[in-house]
């Protein structure tokens, strides 16, 4: 199945765009998409105790199961205000 | 009464969606600004990025706590985000209430928990360099974390 990854500020410069595709299995969790990531951008592993994730933008747990289409977004430590 | 954009902010835009019908007796106003010094460095500028759908349930949050905590308390909030330039205002949260303790502790609680929970980020532009600010992680479940907004607000 396919999802949409979004990512902000530090995350998205690492990665290089704010948005993208990638392949899950069935039954993957945020935590795997996020993993799986990490892999191939490396620099993200530091941030792996420090994210937040939302899904289909409502906040959600690591490991919540996600589904086909689904938009999962990662966030580094917020700053607003 | 919730908003996040580029727009130049204005106090009294936001303080006008809060329509009391005689019953407020306080408003309390808060005006977050661009600082041209931070950490020590000599800050140029700052950009504001934010998730903006998840942004604005963040607040709606916020409001919901606050009238669960401070019944008869009301929140408008308006964010910006883009390219700030320094002294220009970055966010405008305005409480009102029956009374003034409720809307200090109101207004108060809500700039926290913007610290703690909303999904938006500065990135500062200083003399040499820049850098993503990076604070809280957030986690609205986090009770430790709204405990501690609450003490802050209730000081």
């Amino acid at each position: 199945m396919r999802v949409t990854v979004r990512v902000f500020a530090r995350l998205r410069d690492i990665v290089g765009a704010s948005e993208l595709v990638r392949d899950a299995a069935p039954g993957a969790t945020i935590r795997g998409v996020w993993r799986d990531l990490a892999s191939d951008y490396p620099e993200l592993t530091a941030y792996e105790r420090s994210i937040s994730a939302a899904v289909n933008t409502e906040y959600a747990k690591m490991d919540r199961v996600i589904g086909d289409g689904d938009e999962v977004a990662f966030l580094p430590p917020v700053s607003g205000g | 009464m919730l908003a996040i954009g580029p727009e130049t902010l204005d106090v009294q835009r936001t303080a006008a969606q809060l329509q009391g019908g005689g019953a407020d007796g306080a408003v309390v106003t808060f005006v977050g600004l661009v600082r041209n010094h931070n950490a020590g460095r000599r800050v140029l500028y700052l950009e504001y990025e934010a998730y903006t759908p998840l942004a604005l349930k963040s607040f709606e949050r916020i409001a919901d706590e606050i009238r669960t905590r401070w019944p008869g308390a009301q929140l408008a909030l308006h964010h910006r985000v883009g390219r700030l330039e320094i002294g220009e205002a970055s966010i405008v949260i305005v409480t009102a209430s029956a009374h003034r303790a409720d809307a200090f502790a109101a207004c108060r609680y809500a700039i926290e928990r913007v610290k703690q929970i909303a999904p938006i980020w500065k990135r500062e532009f200083f003399e040499g360099g820049d850098v993503w600010i990076e604070g809280a992680t957030a986690d609205p479940d986090d009770q430790v974390a709204r405990t501690h907004a609450e003490r802050a607000a209730c000081a």
